[in-house]
């Protein structure tokens, strides 16, 4: 890394502060300035003057003050030792950090990303004379228990080469000379365990994928009614309180992707300790292993530079696009997206920029696709598939959807859990509304839940939602004439559909056996929800009162099966559905004489 | 002034530190415009003196090579543009800290306000405070006794949490902060609350109302106040919450005491920071307020939890004013992104005469769940407060059925929801300003109010748990 001055501090204005004397700088180039090394990066050049964005408090910058380029972008260190890591949002090790300078954040520290100290485990796959070009993978580390992290050729060597030289199966650091390749120019270059990439450009890859699987999460609500794919977007609007941050806990903790990229975007401190403190001791129910096995945690708190925050997205993106590279299923959480779009906001009004909606810069909307699209179904370079989804939560002023970040996020994304604020307040969660949200992965999914389902799936999954609209329809008549009004086989679908957000929808994050729903067993629930709505229906048809029904003991059994019946156990499901026949005919059986 | 090819040292700008520079080029409003000085650093310290000799204190807000522009927190009213010289201190506004502040009276930068001479101090800390880091923070679960039922038993308020009170101007707001100083206590430990108090803007009254309250509770010795009162320079208010939060750090971190610092209010806050991005002709965002107010916001709020390996901590009570009572003005809305959740007074139970009028179902506590339950309330508390958020709900929408079609046509269920809905407001979340209720008797009266209810509606609770409590 070159460090020489490329200009002096003219103006500065908060975060935001402007160079002059600017000899030999690029855009998006990684500054440093003063003697206090402030690390920042120029984001406009105008004659030989630059904008340069501070990435940390600017206090105590003065006029004059030197600017040291460092000729490289805002760049990401890619190697082993990413996972289980906390950074903050310009990559910098949180725990490392501490230690430098204790537990308050002082400025201008700067520290590797990763460890170059410690020893991996390295095995070759290649050896000499086997011919390789970009995104080859050459090697592998066990980087966790479940985690092989593959060393590959960086995505920027250019054309085929061979290996002239690759090291002994041993122990080595990120540092340490791994390989030689020969270009076809009969050039050698080095090849370490550590790769840089700039944080704003996406890593190349050989051809987009259609999506063909669901990224199963556990929570019912989002894989029966609203599923993700694998590769896919979506958007998590809410108010404050609606339960946002504990989705995508969720979501983080239980899917089942192979890689996850948490990043707390200018979140609330304490909630990221919450998830530093709870995710290694979580376990994985597929696996068995900590969740933190498989998690980088990007923890930029809302007090910390408001810069660092912009840029914290990008960094979390290009670790998952780095791991996607290596044939892996990544899944993003951005909390908040709307914190970022708000930082975009307050950095174009230093720059004096002229503003669009609601003061936002006229470029938030192709900013928020850039980002969206970076997520997808790959073919790699490496010739392995992988995938990057993205779940970004959406914090909309005052609870409103029709603001610009919400608006703009709704035409990138294809999926949309809106959450509800009276959901919320009656404590509903997972208070993802069933009336506002979709997926348009629907059809992409089918394929995949009627193997996983007999078929059963999307025409049970049909029904319900039809059951839903029905149920707002009928309440709207309720809140009118009241319910007795209404036949019993109107009130009996307002009957399931209570009984469908108790015992379904709903969902205990705290509680052993409800907080993670198998697929097996979402797939069973739904079935006999739909079963008890059609035997009741049968037997109101032939006279019999629907509170006779609604009593029986079964239905208990139902509403209380979330909790009282575990993964494992799912077919006892099937013994619940025999006795509600059962309850059924002989209910049936009475009436009918 | 500095020429280009003179290069400085930050040792040379020690040199210039102490040079008095007279005559500003322009005074807007709390702004001061000084051109031809030497380098300036930004968020430097300002000691601003008139032709009258009075000493103001001053930050810079924006500094260039042509000129910097500095804010006065003492007001300029008396400045001319020739009479004013100003001298850069070389470092940002710092506040001395010493446990001894306790007691005592300040204004908004610290500096004394009843007469005596400041404690002295050898510990100048940055007002501004520097993040904690993420990893170095202790996750907030003790559990604060405040003796108010609607909070303790739904939006239980945690040791380090960060907990605002949504009012509206005329509500009881204060009343119930004080009430929390006077019975807020850690269950089973002795320690004490330090309390630091920041008041911005408010009325000399409302300042003496508190005085006075923690004046006969005897707590005074064990408070620190920073009063930046209505008739003060309104600029003064945005370094108040800052100064007060320095010195909480100070007790909490360094002398290992549980701070709990109430802030009121923080309405008056943004509007003076309006006030001043508006006279620096920055662009607006919403209704006015600066786009960077929810990041200004956070690093008041964020100066709030516990660090591992420490044993203090730092529990804010922001208070703040809804403007019209609406949640989703900026003022409000920003704040509940950034606190643990939020305590919501409501104008119709206030003029029901109900006190504290708290709408619990729009509040809310984020760390109340790891805060209670078996070992540190009650077991059956998780549950039951759900289960009251749950059917009180209901009742919200039993009383609109009610008064589309009558309160006769209802069913019988729904005659019991009405009722649990009259004792759930009149006898649980009301309460007298002097009346302390153990957590028990908060939850005891919570199932009270349950058992009004058919046992078959209250499906939030396990089977074992009506059978212990239920008295129906």
């Amino acid at each position: 890394m070159q460090d020489k001055i490329v200009g002096r501090v003219k103006r500065v204005n908060g975060p935001v502060l402007i160079a002059k004397g600017i000899t030999d700088a690029k855009m998006m180039e990684l500054v440093h300035v003063s003697e206090m090394r402030i690390v920042g990066e120029i984001v406009k050049l105008n004659g030989d003057e630059a904008t340069v964005q501070v990435y940390e408090d600017a206090t105590g910058i003065a006029p004059g003050d030197n600017v040291y380029g460092t000729g490289m972008s805002l760049s990401v260190e890619l190697g082993p030792g990413l996972i289980g890591n906390i950074y903050d949002g310009i990559q910098r090790p949180l725990e490392e950090l501490r230690g430098l300078s204790g537990d308050f954040i002082a400025r201008g520290i700067s520290t590797s990303s990763v460890s170059h100290e410690k020893k991996w485990h390295f095995h070759p796959l290649k050896k000499v004379g086997d011919e390789v070009s970009r995104g080859t993978i050459i090697a592998e580390v066990e980087e966790t228990d479940r985690v092989m992290h593959k060393i590959m050729i960086a995505p920027d060597f250019e054309g085929t080469g061979t290996i002239s030289f690759i090291a002994e199966e041993g122990d080595y650091t990120v540092e340490d000379e791994i390989a030689r390749v020969e270009n076809s120019k009969g050039l050698e270059s080095p090849v370490t365990m550590i790769q840089y990439w700039p944080i704003r450009v996406a890593r190349p890859v050989k051809e987009r994928l259609s999506l063909d699987a669901p990224l199963v999460t556990g929570l019912r609500v989002i894989d029966t009614l609203f599923p993700l794919a694998k590769g896919g977007t979506v958007a998590i609007p809410g108010g404050f309180g609606t339960g946002k941050t504990m989705t995508q806990h969720s979501v983080a903790q239980w899917c089942d992707a192979d890689i996850i990229v948490y990043i707390g975007c200018g979140e609330r401190g304490n909630e990221m300790t919450d998830v530093l403190r709870e995710f290694p001791h979580l376990v994985d129910p597929r696996t068995g292993q900590s969740l933190m096995h498989r998690t980088i945690l990007i923890a930029n708190t809302s007090n910390m530079p408001v810069s660092a925050r912009e840029a914290s997205i990008y960094t979390g993106i290009t670790m998952a696009e780095y791991y996607r590279d290596m044939g892996y299923n990544v899944a993003i959480m951005a909390d908040s997206t709307s914190r970022w779009a708000e930082a975009l906001r307050e950095l174009s009004g230093r720059m004096e920029e002229m503003p669009a909606e609601e003061g936002f810069p006229a470029y938030l909307p192709t900013r928020i696709a850039q980002f969206y699209e970076r997520a997808g179904h790959m073919l790699n370079l490496s010739q392995t598939e992988g995938s990057v989804s993205v779940i970004g939560a959406v914090s909309p002023p005052g609870g409103d959807f029709s603001e610009p970040v919400t608006q703009h996020t709704k035409r990138f994304v294809r999926c949309f859990w809106g959450l509800d604020r009276s959901l919320a307040s009656a404590r509903h969660y997972p208070a993802i509304s069933w009336l506002d949200s979709y997926s348009e992965y629907i059809d992409e999914v089918k394929a995949w839940w009627a193997r996983e389902s007999n078929d059963q799936w999307y025409s049970n999954r049909q029904k319900i939602m039809e059951l839903l609209q029905k149920e707002v329809r009928l309440n709207q008549i309720v809140k009118l004439v009241g319910p007795d009004a209404l036949p019993d086989s109107q009130n009996f679908i307002i009957e399931c559909c209570s009984l469908f957000k108790t015992a379904f929808l709903q969902q205990n994050a705290f509680d052993e056996i409800d907080r993670y729903c198998s697929v097996k067993k979402q797939m069973k629930m739904l079935s006999i929800i739909i079963h008890y709505y059609e035997a009741g229906q049968e037997a109101i048809s032939k006279g019999v009162p629907m509170v006779k029904i609604k009593r029986l003991s079964v239905v208990q059994d139902i509403a209380r099966m979330r909790f009282n019946i575990s993964n494992e156990d799912a077919d006892e499901i099937d013994k619940l559905s025999l006795k509600l026949d059962r309850a059924m005919m002989q209910l049936g059986s009475i009436y009918d004489e | 002034m500095m020429s280009d090819d003179k290069l400085l040292k930050n040792d040379d700008r020690k040199l210039y530190s102490g040079r008095e520079y007279r005559g500003a080029s322009r005074i807007d409003g709390p702004l001061v415009y000084m051109r031809n000085t030497h380098p300036v650093g930004y968020g430097e310290l300002v000691e601003v003196r008139g032709s009258d000799g009075k000493i103001r204190s001053g930050q810079v807000l924006d500094t260039s090579d042509e000129a910097v522009c500095v804010q006065v927190f003492e007001g300029t009213d008396g400045l001319s543009l020739p009479g004013t010289s100003m001298r850069f201190l070389g470092e940002p506004l710092t506040l001395g800290v010493s446990d001894k502040m306790l007691g005592r009276v300040m204004n908004g930068l610290g500096k004394s306000r009843d007469g005596a001479r400041n404690p002295s101090s050898s510990d100048e800390r940055d007002v501004n405070g520097v993040p904690i880091n993420p990893t170095a923070r202790e996750y907030p679960r003790d559990f604060i006794q405040t003796g108010i039922s609607v909070i303790d038993g739904m939006t239980t308020l945690i040791q380090g949490q960060k907990l605002p009170i949504f009012s509206g101007n005329g509500m009881d707001h204060n009343q119930l902060a004080a009430q929390i100083v006077r019975q807020a206590k850690v269950r089973g430990g002795k320690s004490e609350f330090a309390i630091v108090f920041a008041a911005m803007g408010v009325k000399y009254d409302v300042a003496k109302f508190f005085i006075d309250s923690f004046e006969q509770t005897g707590v005074l010795d064990n408070v620190a106040m920073f009063l930046s009162l209505a008739d003060d320079p309104s600029i003064e208010r945005t370094i108040t919450p800052r100064t007060a939060l320095t010195l909480a750090e100070h007790l909490a971190f360094d002398k290992g005491k549980q701070v709990l610092v109430i802030m009121t209010d923080m309405t008056n806050y943004c509007e003076s920071l309006r006030e001043i991005s508006t006279l620096r002709g920055e662009i607006p965002s919403r209704k006015g307020y600066p786009g960077y107010l929810y990041s200004n916001l956070a690093e008041i709020y964020e100066r709030s939890g516990k660090i591992s390996g420490k044993s203090g901590s730092i529990t804010q009570l922001p208070i703040l004013t809804m403007p019209n009572d609406d949640i989703s003005h900026p003022i409000p809305d920003l704040t509940g992104y950034i606190t643990e959740g939020q305590i919501v007074f409501d104008r119709e139970m206030h003029g029901r005469g109900i006190y504290p009028p708290i709408n619990c179902l729009p509040s809310l506590s984020r760390l109340m769940k790891d805060g209670i339950g078996e070992g540190m309330t009650r077991d059956d508390h998780p549950h039951l407060s759900n289960q009251l958020f749950a059917s009180y709900s209901h009742v919200k929408d039993v009383r609109n059925l009610a008064s589309v079609i009558g309160e006769e046509e209802l069913t019988e269920t729904d005659h019991k929801y009405l009722e649990f809905g009259e004792f759930f407001e009149k006898k649980f979340v009301a309460q007298r300003y002097d009346e302390d209720r153990s957590i028990e008797e908060t939850l005891d009266l919570g199932w009270q109010a349950l058992s009004i209810l058919p046992p078959e509606e209250l499906q939030r609770l396990t089977e074992d748990e009506i059978n212990a409590h239920y008295k129906g």
